[in-house]
């Protein structure tokens, strides 16, 4: 038996802990900067991907990139695949959980939804960074409605394609 | 999604992703403050959150009940390191009272990846365990208390945590109560 998924959930939730604990002692301002989480999961994300993709063939474009992002990254992850890929073609994909893995345990009702941001903004640094070391140069933010599913919006920066 | 399952080992990422994040939430902290013990505390501190917490889903998960003695309790805690890091320190260099003991690491998963510059020699870089090992003891009614004596990244052979028992905590009832 081997549960160091735990621990993962907990060292997270340390880390958004200790991200809003610090803003408030430092500005005084009540939801605070996330970028540290942010970043943390970028620095996270890119280093990961490099050591799991090291043995894979080359992608053969962006979508398909950003399908192994959905399928087998998602779920060595968060333990589920994404429920929905939606994309325009033209550098917007849209990436729905309909129960994401940090939000699944904060009660569904509206009373919290203003604690979520803090609870995906790690993620959308672990996927901007994955997608960086895969060549895509990218924004991604969350929407949150209702709790526990989340949508990540990608928006690749067509043009400045790092090779 | 037509792909179901995954090619990748699930287990591998999962304990790389921890170490990686880990890894990340110690820059950051570095990045924070100037000066390395209040790093260390910071971690200790995390660590303690994450013990009273870890304590539940160990005793859920293993069914352990009381321990016999410190001795009992020092195994108790070489089970908890194999069933979340999946390693097995050695327990060692008992006090002759019995009320103290090392483990020794050899090898850890948290620092597989990590390199401390010369200018963070300061940094006790799994101080994170010496929080947990208080929070998880004393919310089963033990005061616990442990250092490092002995750090694989600062060049020693091998990486040992010295644990020393302090005291049995009494449930405290709350004044004006019998």
């Amino acid at each position: 038996m081997f549960a160091d998924d735990v621990l993962y959930e907990f060292i997270h939730s340390e880390l958004v802990n200790y991200v809003t604990n610090k803003k408030n002692e430092d500005e005084n301002s009540k939801t605070g900067d996330l970028s540290p989480l942010e970043y943390a999961g970028f620095i996270t994300g890119f280093r990961i991907i490099e050591r799991l993709t090291k043995d894979w063939p080359r992608f053969q474009n962006e979508l398909e990139t950003v399908k192994f992002i959905c399928t087998d990254f998602w779920s060595s992850v968060y333990k589920k695949q994404i429920d929905n890929l939606r994309t325009n073609h033209q550098g917007v994909y849209v990436l729905q959980d309909n129960s994401f893995r940090f939000l699944n345990k904060i009660s569904g009702s509206k009373q919290y939804l203003e604690h979520a941001p803090k609870y995906v903004s790690f993620t959308c640094g672990l996927l901007r960074g994955a997608l960086a070391n895969l060549g895509i140069n990218c924004l991604v933010t969350a929407e949150i409605q209702p709790m526990p599913c989340c949508k990540f919006h990608i928006q690749v920066h067509k043009g400045k394609k790092i090779e | 999604m037509s792909r179901q399952g995954t090619r990748l080992d699930a287990k591998k990422v999962n304990s790389e992703l921890f170490t990686l994040t880990y890894g990340a939430l110690v820059s950051q902290l570095m990045k924070d403050y100037d000066n390395a013990d209040d790093v260390n505390k910071q971690l200790e501190r995390m660590g303690y959150n994450i013990g009273i917490r870890l304590i539940e889903d160990y005793l859920a998960r293993t069914g352990t009940g009381r321990c016999y003695d410190f001795r009992d309790t020092a195994e108790k805690i070489q089970a908890g390191f194999r069933l979340y890091l999946g390693i097995s320190p050695v327990i060692t260099n008992w006090s002759s009272a019995g009320d103290e003991f090392s483990l020794q690491f050899e090898t850890n998963p948290l620092t597989e990846f990590v390199e401390l510059p010369d200018n963070c020699l300061g940094l006790k870089y799994m101080n994170v365990l010496t929080g947990v090992l208080r929070g998880a003891c004393e919310m089963v009614q033990m005061d616990v208390t442990s250092w490092f004596v002995q750090d694989q990244l600062k060049g020693d052979n091998v990486t040992e945590l010295r644990v020393k028992f302090i005291k049995r905590l009494e449930d405290a009832i709350p004044a004006g109560e019998d």
